[in-house]
């Protein structure tokens, strides 16, 4: 199984650490010529996402990515990666890929001194940590997403078909339950479009 | 509930990763570096270059010059105090600033003791221009660090100086046997368990920007490839002739920082860059400040 990791700026790293562990093998995928590899699955890191969604633009590979997710890559966001997939941004005019079902609240916790660590319920996998950095969380969400964790009533983890999103950082944690489940869902769909 | 400030600090200055934080001076620059793809800016009432010439006193910017920046832009919005100055700090704390630059290239409040941060909520990012420096801070609570460089020059050449110092005493460390790491923390005057993090993990604790001296996509491109983690510009954008364009092409030029035809398409027409200061015509080191 071989992973995209969007590497545009943020904390790919961590991301490619955690696929690593897992024994899946990733990739940078920094420019166009970076989507003529072969991948599997796609995952948007945190960051920040004025400068992802401007940088996916100029160096020509939004309508590439953008095609990608619809003919049903997963895709994992996190953070940013949930503003970048999210069809709407709460009092805001931009819309990025716009893919998922969602109404995303940008720095929906206020500042750096905002930010938080705690630990709650994913549906499926028990209780995980959630590191949240000057984080969104998804407002309201059509009825063809599934909620997969809230925290104070806000959804913070969510899933529409092949889109997988969290508000928070499973990158930052060691536990490594959020990148096996989207692992898993790549499987999925590889055996079944094979 | 574990809230531990200092991991959660850290974590900001990871998200900020592959980017560029920009020095802008009015509301209107911020939003310009934040079209053009800052990753964060640093709001400050005067660039290095300006602060250089107009020598005196250089300060904390005014509450209200920064606090119309953070209305601006939706970005991570830094803002700088002085070395040892807690009560600026306070000040910046107060105002919810997203990092604190605890900053040489305003003039020092206290000259023996740097900010104890660990008694801030708010992180801070510290310049650095050897190892020594870098843990230091870093025990003193600096949740990131940057080379010092020469802020204000539009010279590169003592931020190269400052990474490769870095990154040569990083490998040096890597490469020592377990019984001789007291002595390099006696050396270092740094704690041992920073030292043995080093020695283990090949890099130090918080993430490591470049700084000081960046003014063009290749400087930024140079910086990445001796091993930092992103890149701040200050006076290198809005002193050149077309900052917007020239704050693009550097933002593009640390995502494809190897792409040698990539950088040389971004290095076209940018107009004029900074006309800078070579280090030896230089009066006032700000590098030498806080050690």
């Amino acid at each position: 199984m071989n992973i995209g990791v969007l590497a545009l700026q943020g904390a790919f790293i961590e991301h490619e650490q955690m696929l690593g562990a897992l024994g899946a093998d990733s990739f940078e995928i920094r420019q166009r010529r970076d989507l003529d590899r072969e991948f599997d699955g796609l995952i948007i890191p945190g960051g920040e996402s004025t400068v992802m969604g401007k940088l996916l633009r100029e160096l020509d590979l939004f309508d590439p990515v953008l095609e990608r997710i619809k003919d049903g890559m997963p895709v994992f966001g996190t953070c940013a990666g949930l503003i970048l997939l999210a069809k709407e941004i709460h009092e805001d005019d931009t819309v990025h890929l716009g893919t998922m079902d969602t109404v995303a609240r940008r720095n929906a916790y206020g500042r750096q001194l905002g930010s938080f660590h705690t630990d709650a319920e994913f549906k499926g996998l028990g209780i995980v940590p959630m590191t949240f950095i000057r984080a969104p969380y998804i407002v309201s969400a059509g009825d063809d997403v599934e909620i997969l964790a809230t925290v104070d009533g806000k959804i913070v983890a969510a899933r529409q078909d092949n889109q997988l999103v969290t508000a928070f950082h499973p990158e930052l944690d060691s536990d490594l339950s959020i990148h096996w489940y989207f692992l898993d869902m790549v499987e999925k769909h590889s055996t079944k479009s094979a | 509930m574990k809230n531990d400030r200092f991991e959660l600090n850290k974590n900001l200055a990871q998200m900020l990763k592959g980017g560029v934080i920009m020095d802008v001076t009015t509301p209107e620059q911020a939003k310009i570096a934040e079209e053009a793809g800052a990753c964060a800016v640093m709001a400050l009432e005067r660039i290095p270059a300006d602060i250089r010439a107009a020598g005196g006193v250089s300060r904390m910017s005014d509450p209200k010059m920064i606090k119309g920046i953070q209305e601006a832009v939706s970005i991570p919005v830094m803002a700088k105090c002085r070395i040892g100055h807690i009560a600026e700090a306070q000040i910046l704390e107060a105002i919810e600033i997203d990092y604190i630059d605890e900053s040489e290239v305003l003039s020092p409040a206290d000259d023996k003791y740097h900010i104890d941060k660990t008694q801030f909520a708010v992180p801070f990012v510290c310049g650095a221009k050897d190892l020594g420096e870098a843990l230091r801070r870093i025990n003193e609570g600096a949740a990131m660090i940057r080379t010092k460089g020469e802020p204000g020059t539009g010279d590169v050449v003592q931020a190269v100086r400052h990474m490769r110092m870095m990154q040569a005493e990083i490998r040096r460390l890597t490469s020592m046997s377990e019984d001789e790491l007291f002595d390099a923390a006696k050396e270092l005057r740094v704690p041992y368990d920073l030292v043995a993090y080093v020695h283990e993990n090949g890099k130090l604790p918080v993430v490591n920007f470049a700084a000081g001296g960046v003014a063009t996509p290749a400087d930024a491109a140079l910086m990445m490839q001796l091993g930092a983690e992103g890149v701040f510009v200050g006076s290198g954008i809005f002193k050149s002739g077309n900052p917007a364009k020239r704050a693009a092409a550097i933002v593009k030029a640390v995502t494809n920082y190897t792409d040698a035809k990539m950088l040389a398409e971004l290095s076209e027409d940018l107009g004029e860059a900074m006309v800078g200061i070579n280090e030896d015509e230089i009066e006032l080191l700000m590098a030498e400040r806080g050690k």
